[in-house]
């Protein structure tokens, strides 16, 4: 990869950088305050996911009952075939899908292209509020077919707890950063960043925190739909 | 400070939103090909860190960012498998005592129909 590192130029990398980073009298992360503050936000919410999967992993190991398989549970019947986990399998197509075109509306912001970022990001958000909607019908089917937080006629009781609140808490995720794309989007689109002197890290930031979504879905298919 | 922040060719993205998208199709091959067994948990966890990795290195640009960064956000979350590692002792702690005193699981799971 391409050593890319526009700033900082003249100082020192590797583990003499840390330490010049954190001895010098100035900022410590030679990035936007913004940029670091999210990135902070990012890892306490990275430990509060992590606490929901190890939550989760406690009570599939403790239990004695058998844990529904998901590959069945998440099972849909399409063109008159029972196919597993399709709609988990599409939901994760999508996410990786508004991934790409994030990375591309930040890419179009630092070359402000206002157009172009506008239109990718309004992109990212239809294609997370289409991943919400199908979370929805998932939930609604579930729901209807008795699985409950208490219970549920396929196994264990704890399946239906850990569901909810992992693939809630992450759908809620989900909604909030459409509404933020959507916000920064129109914003970018209106003209207010240049009357900030045209800096549109701000694209990057709301770049991040997508990406992070998509990030903590890794895990989630990886973990509770395909263990 | 960065005067104009992460740029980078697009090839770049390009070249990670397709290799995300062969990876998911692996890891979900996996699951619709039934491996069981150790070859099954491997594989899962060798795909989602290669995708995690791509997401957080490229798309979130980790790695173009200063060592200082990178260790102050990447290292912390090293702790969680101290938890990890506790809760499935506890795990399995609970799971014996269930059995020692209330016996085997009499459920009878239904199968899913959909």
């Amino acid at each position: 990869m391409s050593e890319a590192v526009a700033n900082d130029a003249m100082e020192a990398g590797g583990t003499q950088g840390v330490v010049d980073d954190w001895s010098r009298d100035k900022q410590v992360f030679g990035v936007p305050w913004g940029k670091a503050m999210m990135w902070i936000f990012l890892l306490s919410d990275t430990f509060i996911f992590s606490c929901f999967l190890v939550g989760y992993m406690s009570v599939r190991i403790a239990t004695t009952d058998p844990w529904p398989l998901p590959s069945e549970v998440f099972a849909l019947t399409m063109f008159g075939h029972s196919i597993p986990l399709v709609l988990i399998a599409i939901m994760t197509f999508i996410l990786i899908t508004s991934s790409g075109t994030m990375a591309l509306a930040v890419n179009m912001g630092y070359r402000k292209d206002r157009n172009k970022t506008f239109w990718l990001m309004v992109a990212t958000a239809v294609l997370g509020a289409s991943f919400v909607g199908m979370q929805a019908f998932e939930w609604t089917k579930l729901i209807s077919e008795g699985v409950r937080p208490w219970g549920n006629p396929f196994g264990a009781a704890q399946f239906g707890s850990s569901f909810f609140m992992i693939t809630g808490f992450h759908g809620m995720h989900v909604s909030a950063g459409v509404i933020y794309l959507l916000v920064i989007a129109f914003r970018v689109r209106n003209g207010f960043y240049e009357k900030r002197g045209g800096n549109y890290e701000i694209v990057e930031i709301t770049g991040l925190y997508w990406h992070f979504v998509d990030l903590v879905w890794v895990f989630i298919f990886a973990f509770f739909y395909l263990w | 400070m960065a005067a104009e922040g992460q740029q980078h060719p697009l090839k770049v993205y390009y070249m990670v939103w397709l290799l995300l998208f062969i990876v998911s199709f692996f890891s979900y091959m996996v699951d619709y090909l039934h491996l069981q067994g150790a070859l099954r948990w491997t594989l899962i966890l060798v795909f989602m860190f290669v995708k995690a990795g791509f997401i957080v290195a490229i798309f979130m640009h980790m790695q173009w960012e200063r060592l200082a960064l990178k260790i102050a956000i990447l290292g912390p979350p090293v702790a969680i498998l101290v938890l990890i590692w506790l809760m499935s002792l506890e795990g399995i702690h609970v799971e014996d005592s269930r059995l020692e005193y209330y016996g085997e699981s009499t459920m009878v799971p239904e199968t899913p129909h959909h």
